[in-house]
C-alpha cells in the first residue's frame, strides 16, 4: 500500500527529479555555507562592498534572469508569437537605460537602496518612508510570477502534486535560506546561478535543434500572410490544436497578445491595428523604464569598488543577459511545432512549462537523453525562480527590517535585535509572497513580470531620473509624482489581474471599452508621463523648498569619484547638522 | 573651481549630452521597429533563411546592437571623467 503522503511521487521521472534535487541542495547548501562566513549585520545588507567585476556581473545577471526569462519568455513566444519578443529585448535594453542615465550618478551618491537615495537627495526621512513602500509593492508583484514558476515546475516534476503545493514548498525553502544566509551568500550563489541558467537553457536548445531541426527551419515552417511556409526536410510539424493562434497572426507583429482587447470588442483586423501599436509602445516603455526602478537591481551597483568598475560591470551584464535572451524564444518556436497540445491546457499545465517539457521529446529517439535534458532545464528553472525570489526577499526584508523596524519602530535597537528583526521580516515577507503566489496560477509568468516593471516604471524610474538630472525638484514634487504615477499603475494592474483571475467580472465593460482595457493592462504610456508631469508641476509650485545645498548634491551626483567630493560632502553635512 | 556654478553646469551638460546621444541612437531603432512593422508589413515579413526580417532583427540582431551602443557609451564616459579630473587638477595647479 502506498502511503498517501507520497502518492504524488507516482509518475516521477528519476532523471528530472535528480537534476532538480541537486540544484536545490547546492543552492541551499551554498546559502548555509556562506551564512557561516557572514556574521555581522552589514554583511547582510550589502555584501561587504568589494566584489570583482566578473563575479558582480554574473551575480547581477543571475539575479536578473528570473522565472520570466527562463520559462515565461518561451511560454509567451509559444502562445503569442512575435509580440512576445518585446519582452526579452526590452529586458536587455532596460539595462542600457539604467547605464545611460542612472547607474553612474547613483553610485557616486553612495546610497545603498532607492529609499536611501530618496532620503539623501531630499534630506527627508519622511520621504524615505514613502519611498520604501514601493519596494514592497514592486517586490510582491515580482514574486508572484516567481511563485508561479515554482508551482509550474514542481507540478511538472511531480505530476500528482497540486500547483499550490509547489509554491509552498519552494517558498518555504527559500525563505528559510534567506533568513539564515543573508546577502553575502547570495552574491556567490547568484553568480553561480547565472552560469547554471546559461548552461541549462543553451545546451538543451542545441541538442533539441540537432535532433528536431534548427530555429530558422522551425520558424520557416510557419506561413506568414504574404509568404508561404518554407519546408525543410528535417522539420516535422504536428497539427495545431483548436486553441492555438493561426500561423499568420502568430508569426507577424500585432498578433494575439496586443490585439486581444480590440478583438474582444469585435473590431476587425484593420481596426485593431492602431490599438495594437499603442499596446506595443506602452509595453516597451514599461519594460525599458521599469528595469531602472527594480528594487533588487540597483543595490548591486554599490558592490563595485569604483565607478569605472561599475560601468564595466554593466557592460558585462548586457552581454551576459543578451546572449541568454536569444535562447528562450527558440523553445517557444520549436514548441509550437512539436508540442502543440500545450495550447489546449491552462494554468500550470499550459505553455509556461514548454521549457521544461520540450527536451523530453528527445526520449522518442535517444532513450533517456530527453529526460536528462529536461532535468537540466528543470534545474535551470529552479535556479531562476530561486535566485530572483531570494534577491527580492533580501531587498524587501531589508526594507522592512532596516527601514520600518530599524528607523521607524525601534531606532535604538541593538545589532543583535536588528539581526533578529531581519529574520522575522524575512519570514513575514516570504509568507505573504507564498500566499499571493498560490492565487495566480492562471496568469502568464511573463505577463506578471511585465506588470512589476510597469509599476517600477511609473514610480521609481521618474524619481531616479528626475532627481538625478533636474536640480529644481522638491521633496513634495518627487513624492507626488512617485505616488501619483506608481499608485495609478498599481491600481490598473491589480484591476486587470482581478478581472483575469475572474474575481471581478469586467468582461462586458472591457468589450465596450477596448482602449481603457489596453491602458489598464499596459499603463506605462500614460502613468510615466503622469508621474514626471506631476513632479514638474508640484516642484514649480513649491520652488522655495528646493534643498539649500542642491549644488553640492548635484556635484556629488555628477562629478567624477576621483575628485573626492563625496567625502567633502559628508564632512560638511555632518558639521552643518551637528551630528 | 570645482564648487562653481559654471563647473556643475558644464559637467551636467556634457554628461547629459553623451547619455542623450546614446539613448537617441538606441530609441530610434527601438521605437522605429513597431513603425516599420506597422507601415511596411510586407517588407518586414521578407524571409531571411527561414526567419522573417522582423523576427531576425528583434530576436537576434538587437542584442549586439545594444552592446555596441553601451560599449561606445562606456568608453566615452570614462574618457569624459578622466578629462574632467584632469581639468580640475590643472585648475588647482594654476590657482597655487
Amino acid at each position: 500500500m502506498i502511503n498517501p503522503l507520497f502518492a504524488f511521487l507516482g509518475g516521477v521521472d528519476p532523471w528530472i527529479f535528480a537534476c532538480s534535487f541537486v540544484t536545490v541542495v547546492v543552492t541551499v547548501g551554498m546559502g548555509f555555507w556562506s551564512a557561516k562566513t557572514s556574521k555581522t549585520t552589514s554583511d547582510f545588507f550589502v555584501a561587504g562592498r568589494a566584489v570583482s567585476v566578473g563575479w558582480n556581473a554574473s551575480a547581477i545577471s543571475g539575479e536578473y534572469l528570473s522565472a520570466a526569462s527562463f520559462m515565461g519568455v518561451a511560454g509567451m513566444v509559444m502562445s503569442s508569437g512575435y509580440d512576445a519578443l518585446w519582452y526579452p529585448v526590452c529586458y536587455a535594453c532596460g539595462y542600457l537605460f539604467l547605464l545611460l542615465f542612472i547607474a553612474g550618478p547613483l553610485r557616486r551618491f553612495g546610497a545603498y537602496t532607492i529609499p536611501d537615495f530618496a532620503e539623501g537627495r531630499y534630506d527627508s526621512p519622511v520621504f524615505r518612508k514613502i519611498a520604501v513602500v514601493f519596494v514592497l509593492f514592486i517586490g510582491f508583484f515580482y514574486t508572484m510570477p516567481q511563485m508561479k514558476g515554482a508551482g509550474t515546475t514542481l507540478a511538472y516534476i511531480f505530476p500528482g502534486m497540486p500547483y499550490w503545493g509547489g509554491v509552498v514548498l519552494v517558498g518555504v525553502v527559500i525563505t528559510l535560506n534567506v533568513a539564515l544566509g543573508g546577502m553575502k551568500g547570495i552574491t556567490l550563489v547568484q553568480a553561480f546561478q547565472y552560469w547554471a541558467k546559461m548552461f541549462a537553457i543553451s545546451v538543451p536548445v542545441f541538442v533539441l535543434m540537432g535532433v528536431f531541426g534548427f530555429y530558422n527551419g522551425h520558424l520557416g515552417a510557419t506561413a506568414t500572410a504574404t509568404t508561404p511556409a518554407v519546408h525543410v526536410a528535417s522539420v516535422e510539424r504536428k497539427p495545431l490544436v483548436e486553441k492555438a493562434p493561426a500561423d499568420s497572426a502568430w508569426i507577424a507583429p500585432f498578433g494575439p497578445l496586443t490585439t486581444k482587447a480590440a478583438k474582444a470588442a469585435g473590431l476587425s483586423n484593420e481596426q485593431a491595428k492602431p490599438y495594437s501599436l499603442l499596446y506595443t509602445y506602452s509595453l516597451i516603455m514599461a519594460l525599458v523604464c521599469g528595469t531602472a526602478g527594480l528594487p533588487h537591481i540597483l543595490v548591486r551597483f554599490y558592490t563595485n569598488p569604483n565607478g569605472v568598475a561599475a560601468k564595466r560591470t554593466t557592460m558585462w551584464v548586457m552581454i551576459l543577459i543578451g546572449i541568454f535572451y536569444v535562447f528562450p524564444p527558440i523553445f517557444g518556436v520549436l514548441g509550437r511545432n512539436l508540442l502543440p497540445e500545450l495550447y489546449a491546457a491552462t494554468g500550470a499545465k499550459g505553455t509556461d512549462k514548454i521549457v521544461l517539457e520540450l527536451p523530453r521529446m528527445i526520449n522518442e529517439r535517444y532513450g533517456v537523453w530527453g529526460s536528462i535534458m529536461s532535468g537540466i532545464t528543470c534545474a535551470g528553472a529552479f535556479a531562476a525562480f530561486m535566485s530572483t525570489f531570494s534577491g527580492l526577499l533580501v531587498s524587501m526584508t531589508a526594507a522592512l527590517a532596516h527601514d520600518v523596524y530599524g528607523r521607524m519602530l525601534r531606532p535604538d535597537a541593538r545589532p543583535a535585535e536588528r539581526l533578529k528583526a531581519f529574520k522575522v521580516a524575512a519570514v513575514i515577507v516570504g509568507g505573504v509572497a507564498i500566499l499571493l503566489g498560490t492565487q495566480v496560477e492562471d496568469l502568464q509568468i511573463n505577463f506578471m513580470v511585465g506588470q512589476a516593471f510597469a509599476i517600477a516604471a511609473a514610480s521609481y524610474f521618474p524619481l531616479l531620473f528626475m532627481s538625478v538630472w533636474w536640480r529644481n525638484m522638491t521633496t513634495k514634487g518627487a513624492a507626488t509624482g512617485m505616488l501619483g504615477g506608481g499608485l495609478a499603475a498599481l491600481a490598473c494592474t491589480t484591476i486587470i489581474n482581478l478581472s483575469d483571475l475572474k474575481k471581478v467580472d469586467l468582461n462586458a465593460f472591457w468589450a465596450t471599452h477596448p482602449l481603457i482595457r489596453i491602458l489598464c493592462e499596459q499603463p506605462a504610456i500614460w502613468t510615466v508621463p503622469l508621474a514626471i508631469g506631476l513632479m514638474i508641476v508640484v516642484s514649480k509650485l513649491t520652488a522655495a523648498q528646493v534643498p539649500s545645498d542642491i549644488r553640492m548634491k548635484m556635484l556629488v551626483l555628477h562629478a567624477p569619484e576621483q575628485l573626492g567630493l563625496k567625502q567633502e560632502y559628508i564632512q560638511e553635512h555632518a558639521a552643518g547638522t551637528g551630528h | 573651481m570645482v564648487h562653481s556654478e559654471s563647473f556643475l553646469r558644464l559637467l551636467m551638460r556634457r554628461q547629459l549630452r553623451l547619455s542623450i546621444a546614446s539613448a537617441a541612437a538606441f530609441l530610434v531603432a527601438l521605437l522605429g521597429m513597431p513603425l516599420l512593422n506597422y507601415f511596411a508589413p510586407t517588407f518586414m515579413a521578407t524571409r531571411v533563411g527561414g526567419f522573417t526580417l522582423s523576427w531576425l532583427i528583434l530576436g537576434v540582431l538587437f542584442f549586439p546592437f545594444v552592446w555596441i551602443i553601451s560599449w561606445i557609451f562606456i568608453q566615452r564616459s570614462i574618457a569624459l571623467e578622466d578629462e574632467e579630473v584632469a581639468e580640475v587638477r590643472r585648475g588647482k595647479e594654476q590657482a597655487k
